[in-house]
């Protein structure tokens, strides 16, 4: 899946909610940066899916092991519980069917990590509401009739969607634009208005399966 | 060969005494065979490239295809062709000839010097011809364990091939994980389907067909059934190709003529090609040793010998996989690479995939492709490392 063409700011912040030595499954792994961050710091046994053939030879090359697919697609033929964490980094607006990939992703891993874009952030919102145009910013530098984000969503709209695949939010991290966390303990209209970009790690409840 | 006065044809030839090296194994080290002979004695043709180093760790074994053999990357002794994978074996190729030693064997079946059904059968003085035991895709990986072992080697670096190659790769890794530090299949399948099984039978009917065929007796009554061995080659070679790629280099452009004859000749150039591949074909093959191939391709089903679950040919396995496919491949799609990844990732392997995308069909894997090369490069580089094997500094070691 592409990803928006940032600087990776969230790398880090990931690849710190990932414990050594784990099991780890990046989708949409683009160039392998982030397996390759956990692989050389975390030990983790550091597996990919990535869509493009560019992508995936950039990581085979650098030794990772990767496979060509589709995270709408091809999680189907992952087994249960094989991963203790999946990871699908600035990847969730560009899958065709969010909710069906974040349900593949709980049944996959026993944890899951999602970044993704706030589309809340004010910066979005003040395009749309006064200039009354699709938002084109740093974050999200494509004109919406060639954008390959077709499925944005707001941090309230992402949690309202881990309620709907019965996972609970272990850890919730809202960034602004200069990459600096905002405060834990500001509300979520906080979050929402100020966050550009959140990464959220989640688990099943109950550990039930999805 | 037997007490006749004629020459033997080139092709038997090297099926007799090949321009290759050759272990024989004998006595007490028989081959038991999936169709429950035991085969003793049987000898092995092999090609080697480059030095296997002193911990014999940098050891790579190639597996050929239906009709290949084991002339991977040095002129061929019949044909004075380059090898046919010259293309990614060599000095500073993917399979580097500097860092990695490379074996490849023809296999068990085949006519280049390794047992098969033109080899003389020690109980009765003449060719084996139909008296071979049917030959399997694990016979052959047997085969090439005992070879390997011959070579005092543990543990193999990678094993890669193409085709029958990668269902030999395939088997390799179900039958000796631990003797399989990587593996690459490359356009293959961990089954042959009903439509490759059809195929094949077109081949097998044609070759049985020609009257020289002689119920597979041709070679005793010192001729050769080239005609039905051709038809097969042709039928075959089409399925090696994509409709675009015939497309492309024939479309409906005419040989030597400027108007169609109104008769049966050759008036298409795609018709000509095929005529071409057909007759030089049999100049190096022989036509019982092509029936023994197809059917351990037909014969091979991976999953059925592990309960039905492919995920279980690799359950627990450590080999570090890349498999390959190519998109205009319709004889070994993509989705059959793909059932096999679905196995792998279910087995917890560490696998790697890429489908390739070019318009050159299934031969692809054959040819000069980039991005095929620079994955196998990148693969190889990748799994060397995590075996420790040192880097060469772009030339000898």
């Amino acid at each position: 899946m592409s990803r928006t063409e940032t600087t990776r700011i969230d790398l880090l912040l990931v690849a710190g909610m990932v414990g050594n030595g784990a099991r780890v499954l990046d989708v949409g792994c683009g160039d392998g940066e982030l397996l390759r961050l956990l692989s050389e710091t975390r030990n983790v046994d550091a597996r990919g899916v990535e869509i493009s053939q560019k992508g995936v030879n950039d990581c085979v090359a650098k030794g990772l092991s990767v496979v060509q697919g589709d995270a709408d697609v091809d999680l189907a033929d992952y087994p249960d519980d094989g991963f203790d964490y999946v990871i699908l980094s600035q990847t969730l607006q560009a899958t065709r069917k969010p909710r069906r990939v974040l349900e593949q992703m709980m049944r996959i891993g026993k944890r899951a990590i999602v970044s993704f874009p706030n589309f809340g952030h004010w910066r979005v919102r003040w395009q749309l509401a006064v200039r009354g145009r699709m938002p084109i910013t740093e974050n999200l530098s494509y004109p919406w009739y060639e954008t390959p984000n077709i499925h944005f969503c707001t941090i309230r709209d992402f949690v309202q969607l881990v309620e709907l695949v019965d996972a609970k939010i272990v850890r919730a991290v809202a960034m602004n634009s200069a990459g600096a966390q905002i405060r834990v303990n500001a509300p979520w209209w906080a979050w929402n208005l100020f966050g550009e970009q959140a990464v959220f790690l989640l688990e099943r409840k109950d550990g039930r399966k999805v | 060969m037997n007490d006749r006065s004629s020459a033997p044809h080139p092709s038997l030839a090297e099926a007799a005494q090949p321009h290759s090296q050759i272990a024989v194994f004998d006595g007490a080290q028989a081959l038991a065979m999936s169709a429950g002979a035991s085969l003793s004695p049987f000898s092995i043709a092999y090609q080697t490239y480059g030095e296997l180093n002193a911990d014999k760790s940098n050891a790579i074994l190639l597996c050929h295809a239906l009709t290949g053999d084991q002339h991977v990357a040095n002129r061929h002794p019949l044909t004075g062709k380059p090898g046919w994978w010259s293309a990614l074996v060599g000095p500073g190729k993917p399979f580097d000839t500097d860092r990695y030693f490379i074996i490849c064997s023809n296999v068990l079946g085949g006519c280049m010097g390794t047992t098969g059904p033109a080899s003389v059968n020690p109980a009765t003085g003449r060719a084996y011809g139909l008296d071979l035991p049917v030959v399997t895709i694990a016979d052959m990986v047997r085969a090439q364990a005992m070879l390997i072992d011959r070579l005092g080697i543990d543990t193999l670096f990678c094993v890669a091939g193409g085709s029958m190659g990668g269902m030999q790769v395939l088997q390799w890794a179900a039958l000796y994980p631990e003797r399989v530090f990587s593996a690459m299949p490359i356009a293959t399948a961990a089954r042959h389907s009903s439509q490759n099984i059809a195929f094949h039978e077109v081949g097998r009917q044609a070759i049985m067909a020609d009257p020289e065929w002689r119920g597979g007796r041709y070679i005793d009554e010192d001729v050769r059934p080239v005609k039905g061995l051709a038809v097969a080659r042709m039928a075959a070679h089409i399925t090696y190709l994509s409709d675009e790629a015939l497309q492309r280099k024939f479309g409906r452009k005419l040989q030597d003529r400027a108007e169609p004859t109104f008769s049966f000749d050759a008036d298409f150039q795609v018709e000509n090609y095929l005529r071409h591949q057909g007759s030089t074909f049999v100049d190096r093959f022989d036509a019982n040793s092509y029936l023994y191939v197809t059917r351990a391709c037909d014969y091979f089903d991976l999953a059925q010998d592990y309960g039905g679950s492919l995920a279980r040919a690799f359950r627990g396995s450590r080999t570090r996989f890349c498999v390959v496919s190519f998109t205009s491949d319709w004889l070994y799609t993509t989705a059959e690479s793909r059932a096999i990844v679905h196995a792998l990732n279910a087995g917890g392997a560490p696998v790697s995939f890429v489908e390739i995308e070019t318009d050159k069909g299934h031969d692809a894997f054959l040819l000069e492709e980039p991005d095929f090369l620079a994955t196998t490069r990148g693969f190889l580089r990748g799994a060397a490392k995590a075996r420790g094997l040192a880097e060469t500094e772009g030339g000898k070691p």
